[in-house]
């Protein structure tokens, strides 16, 4: 076995927990992963989207079991490789849980290293597919990761049937009626090519040639008249409180939810902890520019996009978009035509990124009236400009400061463009003075949206380095 | 006369955005003035055959072989076609347009039958990146300027004598090894360009639209063509690296057989069409593709 985790952690220097700290560690000790993981209770969260979400919420509730506060590690600024994950592992107090969010592609080979407790299976769609190539590629190695963890209880969300039949195999599951927008990528049966068809107006699925159908679920997300609540099969009900916006949101707090009980936890505290959480790594933070109150929205994918349309708020609010196509964006940008922009006509829209002119031809045939201002900056100002101020109708409420006289405007940034942003504004991964990586976030203290954990992001305005090539 | 355009199995062959093309045909044909419907086609339902534009995208391997076998068992296609629809099949759906392709089980899978080629699997890695085409000099005289597209396939197609390629491949992969891209028969237009090829390639939208409706007048829109024209210059930049000794695409299918031997050393070029100079960084960086083309 490798070397103990105090050389591991001096190697990485210990508290910066660096992404090149943690290659460090891996080129001293490349089984470094489990020698850290070792003597803790690790949960891990692996999905399409969602994952920083879940796990800033999973981290949350286990920080605060019953109330008292206690150390957990996590890494949460998207550094998801075994590099970021060893990083964030040596930063953090011995023996403390860990909740890590992992890439897709990566999964199976960190399970198998750090051997969780807890693997939680939020979905899989199309996203970078020049990477992944096909998303039945993951599923398929997913469904090997769950036989092979026999020691974890798998969380998986049983509306997605690709991760319905990755978790299939698992010896312990708790399914989760997390609920499935963008369904386009599970019509072939992951199991014999079949159909799947998915029932109309209720959440059943099944393929028409095989019959492998939705597992019937633990706990499940209701959403009706009365709010958003948890559903557990036997009978408990528990209201969902988010700060977060959006139905993705309930749906994360539900799988983080399930993560909890699968640790051993209880729903109330749990709850109570997660909705304290009121934006992740800069996500649905809003920022003051010269005029402009900007909310930041993170969309990277169609299945992404189907959850943001109903956060946005509404016409005519101006809504700037943001488009990169760098490596951890994936390099073919021909997703934008599966997103339904049809569905901003009447908004002033602004495209911007390294992509905006792809994105703008999309508005174009969209017939959504449209700029293209490629600088980020001066793309929000000028649909700031198109803007009305708050309080003069327009407003959502989404801004604590109605009546600052601030124009409000929704910016929507796949993943290379919302770092690029974030750093544009200040708020780039590793700002000075923030948090380490490894403590736990603290629910309460996210009023200060930015104030980054460090050391999750290689260096600022190099996001690729943390959500790059996979194995 | 109303222009019936289907949009076939996108949630089978749609993974890469593929179904903008219907979207982009459709619009091109309402600004002008024609009028014109929009089907789209699940798997759940039976394919039309009396549609006048067939749209059809890439996918992954499994879905791919479903599509084929439900094309395969109506046969609504091979009506459509016999009667002078035209069709547009990106990537998984151009290959299996062909006598056969690669099934999800790794072996060969029934093909439509509709173009004389045959997709093959390849030791090769994965084609993956961006593509430049030229097309031949029938679609040149015809105004289509270079093609530019994103290129993810694993399997290899090869073209019989019944079919021509598109063009010859300036940058990435294209159809095996570099050489051509695309297949065209008849009314079927055929290749691995994603972006969607038509978002990137507006005056392939026209080209296609004209069989049916007859010539076109202009469209007043900019950003189509701005996107054409910033894609071919961002690729050819990535050429001329390529030409001065970097390989692209590390480790992909690129770097490896398009630079090798004779292609662009070797008598293939020297003929009279393209100038010596045709491989120097300045000439491409400062010209752009009109270099390349007859007629720009």
């Amino acid at each position: 076995m490798g070397r103990g985790v105090g050389a591991l952690s001096r190697a990485a220097g210990r508290g910066s927990g660096s992404v090149i700290g943690g290659h460090a560690i891996l080129a001293i000790d490349p089984s470094a992963l489990g020698v850290l993981a070792g003597g803790r209770q690790v949960v891990l969260v692996s999905g399409t989207n969602g994952k920083t979400t879940t796990t800033k919420l999973l981290a949350a509730a286990l920080a605060a079991p019953e109330g008292e506060r206690r150390p957990v590690v996590t890494n949460l600024l998207g550094a998801n490789m075994p590099a970021g994950l060893a990083a964030a592992l040596a930063a953090g107090p011995a023996g403390a849980p860990a909740v890590l969010e992992v890439d897709e592609a990566w999964l199976g080979r960190v399970a198998a290293q750090v051997r969780p407790s807890v693997l939680v299976l939020l979905n899989l769609s199309r996203d970078q597919l020049d990477r992944n190539n096909e998303v039945r590629h993951v599923a398929q190695r997913w469904r090997q990761a769950c036989l092979e963890a026999t020691g974890a209880v798998v969380v998986a969300n049983a509306d997605d049937p690709l991760v319905a039949w990755a978790a299939g195999k698992a010896a312990k599951v708790i399914w989760v009626g997390a609920g499935l927008r963008w369904r386009n990528d599970a019509t072939g049966c992951p199991d014999c090519g079949g159909t799947v068809l998915f029932s109309e107006g209720t959440d059943d699925w099944s393929c028409q040639k095989c019959g492998f159908s939705r597992p019937q679920p633990d706990i499940w997300l209701a959403t009706g008249t009365a709010g958003a609540r948890a559903e557990l099969a036997a009978g408990e009900s528990h209201p969902l409180q988010l700060r977060l916006p959006g139905r993705c949101n309930q749906a994360n707090a539900v799988m983080a939810m399930a993560g909890v009980l699968g640790a051993g936890g209880t729903p109330g505290p749990a709850l109570a902890a997660m909705a304290a959480v009121a934006e992740v790594a800069g996500r649905y933070a809003t920022f003051d520019l010269v005029g402009v109150r900007a909310r930041l929205l993170l969309a990277k994918n169609p299945a992404g996009w189907a959850e943001v349309f109903d956060m946005l708020a509404p016409a005519p609010t101006p809504v700037v978009i943001a488009i990169n196509a760098r490596t951890a964006d994936g390099h073919d940008p021909s997703w934008l035509w599966d997103v339904p922009f049809e569905a901003l006509r009447g908004r002033p829209a602004i495209a911007t990124g390294e992509r905006g002119l792809d994105l703008a031809v999309r508005l174009h045939y969209a017939q959504v009236g449209h700029e293209l201002v490629p600088d980020l900056v001066e793309a929000v100002q000028a649909a700031g400009k198109r803007g009305r101020t708050e309080g003069t109708g327009t407003g959502t409420g989404t801004g604590t400061g109605t009546g600052t006289g601030k124009v409000q405007v929704d910016v929507v940034a796949n993943y290379t463009s919302f770092h690029q942003l974030l750093a544009r504004l200040g708020r780039a991964p590793g700002t000075p003075g923030a948090a380490r990586a490894g403590e736990a976030a603290t629910p309460g203290t996210s009023g200060t949206p930015g104030a980054a954990r460090a050391g999750e992001a290689a260096t600022p305005g190099t996001p690729t380095a943390s959500r790059g090539v996979g194995p | 006369m109303s222009v019936l355009i289907a949009l076939v199995y996108p949630e089978l062959l749609g993974t890469y955005g593929d179904s903008g093309n219907a979207t982009i045909l459709a619009q091109r044909l309402r600004w002008r003035g024609h009028d014109t419907e929009f089907v789209t086609v699940s798997a759940a339902d039976s394919v039309p055959a009396s549609c006048d534009i067939y749209v059809i995208g890439g996918g992954e391997d499994l879905p791919q072989g479903l599509a084929a076998a439900k094309l395969n068992e109506s046969r609504a296609l091979h009506r459509a076609v016999d009667n002078g629809a035209v069709v547009l099949a990106v990537c998984a759906g151009f290959q299996i347009m062909g006598e056969r392709f690669v099934g999800p089980d790794g072996r060969a899978g029934a093909g439509l039958g509709l173009l004389d080629c045959v997709t093959v699997s390849t030791s090769a890695p994965r084609a993956i990146g961006e593509v430049l085409v030229e097309p031949s000099d029938e679609w040149q005289g015809r105004g289509l300027g270079v093609l530019t597209g994103f290129e993810n396939h694993g399997a290899v197609t090869e073209l019989g004598s019944g079919a021509r390629p598109v063009g010859e491949v300036r940058l990435g992969t294209g159809n095996k090894d570099g050489t051509v891209e695309g297949a065209v028969a008849g009314r079927i237009w055929a290749t691995y360009l994603h972006g969607p090829v038509l978002a990137r390639n507006p005056r392939l939208a026209d080209l296609l639209l004209s069989w049916v409706v007859g010539p076109l007048g202009p469209l007043e829109d900019s950003e189509p063509d701005a996107l054409h024209a910033e894609r071919v210059a961002r690729s050819f930049g990535e050429r001329n690296r390529d030409d001065h000794g970097g390989t692209r695409h590390g480790g992909t299918r690129h770097g490896g057989t398009r630079h090798g031997g004779t292609r662009h050393g070797g008598t293939r070029h020297s003929g009279t069409r393209h100038s010596g100079t045709r491989h120097s960084g300045t000439r491409h960086s400062g010209k752009g593709p009109t270099g390349w083309l007859r007629r720009s």
